[in-house]
């Protein structure tokens, strides 16, 4: 009974404590690390209303009824809340307090030494859309013709690729969802640059490395272009498109329950319409023509889960002759075709704990026909004496195969280690028959295996180290190399930061100096970067300078009656300063982006008799990108101008025992000035069923005279210019998608 | 006696609950009608921050994060309208939070439909070229179930006379279907009776101002 009345009296005098209260009032200020008052920082007693918000100059006020030990919380957005336990009895109680700022990647400094990044995150190294890929002029639809625009990247236009630098196209590898992708490209043609195979609307995420990239990619000396695929669409869609090149349509389907999707498309180009309107410098019996098709899946494996198939299938043929640079009278005939199978399978899932994985394979099978050869006048098939080596069939077969497989463990904040392997296998099948059909055949087998490890360490917001080291060791070589990366970034103010990058990268010597009879080893280059960045309120400058260091290039000579690397002697170095700036804000709807490269390179390698400024690398690089959008006339506006100073040109021969220049010099500087229209008559409405994208191009609309470089006789007394197929293109198309609004997504797609 | 003893704790424990939730009721009277009438960016923070500590206190009640939420988006319009459109993001990010806890606590709900509209719509200002992809669908879809649901939800209409006023006539807006809209939301705000005196009732005040401008 004596309980019972205890517990009445507890439960009363619970009640009546509420009601008879005395107020506390509560009050101080609130300061960041670096002394700056914090102000709409949320502070309140736990598990009640009372509570306030801090003023401009950090100060906060206010009164409470609550009683007793109590729990104060004060909280900002991009701060670690605070947590703090006070004693409530009446009276004034201050509790200052300094935030510590959270670290999280809206604020985070980011390694951006060497990055350029094109995707929808907001983040310093973003400096693209992914929709300027397709919006830049001179691109052509093309994703390495819009990073050409970049500073870093040459205006190389006799052959494909991105040329970073001071490094050959070789030196630039390419991935897809991690794993490393072969024939990135259309087989090489003389003097022809290749467009890239894929779409650009095939990938949401697009890194572009000019130098100083993470351990989990190798193999390639100079830079990476990492791609990131889409994910799950939107919506169910289809999509048609034709224009003066090609025709291509497509389906994409969306699961009811939208945790899955599969599509495919097919198009078809021949540019033998576009041939006879456009005058080219060659002569087509066969006009570029090629099919290709894609599908792929996508599947929600779990909420964090996701598995993602593309694959892609290209069968292509064109042929074509040219006035003999040899023979008078005669004709240099080219012909190739190409069948391409592409299959790349990833699958990324958060594991408990933080974990990460991300495992991806990828499968390509490539074979090139190439059939070259003299004809005469009238197109007969000729051998001429001491030219009989300009007719020949190579066959070549290539099955690739790659997997890759990382672990990510997130630690306090945005750091994270990150480790893995890499297992690449290349099988390359080659037939060489020379003119009186003896056949030579040879093969390369090739496995490269690799295990990574790197580490990012946000010490603060401010201050960000990453670490890396990538072990590799190839089978034909048999050799091991041990590659450490590393780079840091410090955030100078709010939109500022400055960075560094360095890192040693190795590669294996090109696939047509293999195998040889001689020992070669890795080549290494090894490189230097520092950064600067401002980004703000739609405008960023980056100003760069970079130090490149060559060793082990690959040098040729003669070995028995042909030219094959000799030995790992060759070097070289670049160095060079870059500038990047975009403005979205000055010119309302006006965007554009100004960047400019100086490059210093010299390299002695392959050929070169010594060290000199190689033939893909010009001084001085800038290109100017423009983007209007008059929103009356549904229109965009794009307009952009390159410029690259004149490469400097050899023709290098063998004289005795030693190579000499037989001729040398500087081509003119090149200009490029691209324009285009893109009409989207369907934007906005929003019950339209179908969306219409019209797009009008014209390259080189001055029709300025543009050469690459030279072609040399064999005998060397004769030289060419090295110039585009045709001086100015004029590209028309219309693309119509149904279901979805994907205007923007179509522009170009089939170009 | 033990049962007398029970019966008088229950009382207690009950007069306890109604006292708490009277007092809910009161602090949130107090505080929704500054929804309306506030306009800068400090006193939406101070609303925002104290809808949210009723809100984190009483844990079980839509009202307070909806209301958290609805200040901190119309925080990121004002930026969006002072052309900040990169202040945005970092709102949203608090805003989502408060949004889906509301959505957990309250579903089918055309108000709450209507303030997902409105964080979509944010979202995609904060960078429309390559958003519009993504959360112009997802507002419009918010929107129209918020219709479906309540025909009668005079914010419906007003959010709608938004878009179609502000949209340039080329991408299918229209000033005067705005206005059309405005003035049906108008209409509906006359017999519009909130569920009680702390459900949402605001917008009146941006029909008006809306019916006035050209």
């Amino acid at each position: 009974m004596k309980q019972l009345k205890n517990v009445i009296f507890g439960l009363l005098s619970m009640i009546s404590m509420q009601t008879l209260s005395a107020q506390t009032t509560v009050k101080g200020v609130l300061k960041d690390n670096k002394e700056n008052p914090v102000s709409g920082a949320s502070i309140s007693i736990k598990d009640s209303y009372d509570g306030a918000t801090s003023d401009s100059t950090g100060k906060y006020f206010f009164k409470t009824s609550e009683k007793g030990s109590q729990v104060l919380l004060i909280s900002y957005i991009g701060y670690k809340p605070i947590e703090q336990a006070i004693k409530l009895e009446g009276g004034v109680l201050t509790i200052d307090a300094t935030l510590k700022q959270e670290i999280n990647e809206l604020t985070a400094v980011v390694l951006s030494a060497g990055t350029f990044e094109a995707s929808d995150r907001k983040r310093a190294a973003v400096v693209l859309d992914p929709i300027d890929i397709v919006t830049t002029a001179s691109a052509n639809g093309d994703i390495t013709g819009a990073l050409k625009t970049l500073p870093g990247a040459q205006q190389v236009g006799e052959s494909e690729g991105l040329y970073v630098r001071g490094g050959t196209a070789a030196e630039t590898k390419t991935f897809i969802d991690g794993t490393l992708v072969n024939n990135f490209f259309y087989s090489s043609v003389p003097n022809v640059a290749q467009f890239g195979r894929f779409s650009p609307f095939i990938f949401k995420g697009t890194v572009f490395s000019t130098g100083g990239y993470s351990a989990l990619y190798g193999q390639a000396l100079s830079s990476a272009l990492i791609l990131e695929s889409i994910d799950l669409p939107e919506q169910s869609s289809a999509n048609l498109g034709i224009s003066v090149l090609s025709g291509s349509a497509g389906y994409q389907h969306l699961s009811k329950n939208k945790k899955s999707s599969f599509g495919a498309s097919y198009s078809y180009t021949d540019l033998g319409l576009a041939f006879a309107v456009i005058k080219q410098k060659q002569d087509y019996s066969k006009a570029p023509a090629y099919h290709s098709g894609d599908a792929n899946f996508r599947i929600k494996t779990s909420k964090t889960g996701m598995l993602k198939y593309y694959g892609y299938f290209s069968s292509n043929k064109l042929a074509f002759t040219t006035n003999s640079i040899d023979s008078i009278g005669y004709l240099d005939k080219f012909a190739i075709s190409n069948t391409n199978i592409y299959h790349n399978l990833a699958w990324k899932e958060n594991l408990a704990k933080k974990w990460k994985i991300n495992l991806g394979v990828s499968y390509t099978n490539n074979k090139d026909d190439i059939n070259s050869g003299m004809q005469g006048l009238n197109k007969n098939d000729v051998v001429l004496g001491t030219l009989e080596f300009k007719k020949f069939n190579v066959d070549t077969k290539g099955n690739y195969f790659n997997a890759k497989a990382v672990l990510e463990k997130k630690l306090k904040g945005l750091s994270a280690v990150r480790f893995g392997a890499e297992y690449n296998y290349s099988n390359d099948k080659l037939v060489y028959t020379d003119y009186n059909g003896q056949q030579y055949p040879s093969g390369l087998k090739e496995h490269i295996k690799s295990v990574f490890g790197e580490a990012d360490v946000y010490a603060t917001n401010d201050l960000a180290i990453k670490g890396g080291l990538r072990f590799e060791h190839s089978s034909i070589l048999d050799k091991t190399n041990i590659a450490p990366r590393m780079s840091v970034a410090y955030k100078l103010s709010k939109g500022s930061q400055a960075s560094l990058a360095y890192g040693i990268f190795y590669q294996n010597p090109e696939r047509k100096y293999l195998p040889s009879p001689n020992e070669l080893t890795f080549m290494k280059a090894t490189h230097y970067i520092a950064q600067y960045q401002k980004a703000a309120n739609q405008q960023t400058f980056r100003a760069e300078v970079f130090y490149k260091k060559y060793d082990n290039l690959v040098k040729t000579g003669t070995i028995g009656f042909t030219e094959g690397a000799i030995n790992n002697n060759g070097f070289g170095d670049a160095k060079g300063i870059e500038f990047f700036w975009r403005d979205k804000k000055t010119i309302k709807d006006f965007d554009y982006w100004i960047s400019y490269s100086y490059l210093d390179t010299k390299r002695d390698f392959l050929n070169f008799p010594f060290a000199i400024t190689p033939n893909f690398a010009a001084k001085h690089t800038a290109s100017l990108v423009m983007k209007k959008f008059i929103t009356p006339w549904k229109t965009q506006f794009n307009g952009a101008y390159n410029y690259a100073s004149g490469r400097p040109y050899y023709n290098i021969q063998k004289t005795g025992q030693d190579y000499k220049f037989n001729d040398r010099g500087t081509i003119p500087d090149y200009h490029n000035v691209s324009f285009s229209i893109n009409y989207l008559p369907s934007i906005g409405k929003k019950d339209a069923k179908s969306f219409a994208v019209y797009v009008f191009q014209v390259s080189n609309v001055f029709n300025i005279k543009q050469t690459y470089g030279y072609n040399y006789s064999y005998n060397g007394y004769r030289k060419e210019a090295i110039v585009p197929t045709s001086r100015m293109f004029v590209f028309i198309g219309a693309f119509i998608s149904f279901g979805v609004d994907r205007s923007d997504e179509v522009i170009n797609s089939s170009l | 006696m033990k049962k007398v003893v029970f019966v008088f704790a229950a009382l207690l424990m009950m007069t306890a609950t109604f006292a708490q939730s009277e007092k809910y009721i009161k602090a949130m009277e107090a505080l929704v009608p500054a929804v309306d009438t506030t306009h800068s960016m400090e006193g939406l923070t101070d609303l925002a921050n104290s809808f949210e500590r009723i809100a984190n206190a009483e844990k079980t009640q839509w009202l307070p994060y909806y209301y958290s939420a609805l200040c901190l988006i119309n925080k990121a319009n004002m930026y969006f309208q002072a052309q900040q459109p990169d202040k945005i993001d970092p709102i949203m990010d608090q805003a989502e939070p408060m949004l889906k806890k509301a959505e957990e606590l309250e579903k089918n709900n055309a108000e709450l439909l209507c303030l997902k509209k409105m964080f979509n719509t944010g979202k995609m200002m904060a960078d429309p070229m390559n958003r519009y992809m993504t959360y112009g669908p997802a507002a419009a879809q918010a929107l129209e179930m918020a219709k479906g649901l309540n025909p009668e939800n005079p914010r419906v209409y007003l959010l709608e006379g938004i878009d179609k006023f502000y949209t340039p006539e080329q991408f299918g807006g229209s000033k005067t279907e705005g206005k059309k809209l405005f003035e049906v939301a108008a209409k509906k705000f006359e017999t519009f009776k909130p569920a009680s005196t702390i459900h949402p009732s605001w917008g009146i005040g941006q029909v008006k101002y809306f019916l006035t401008q050209e």
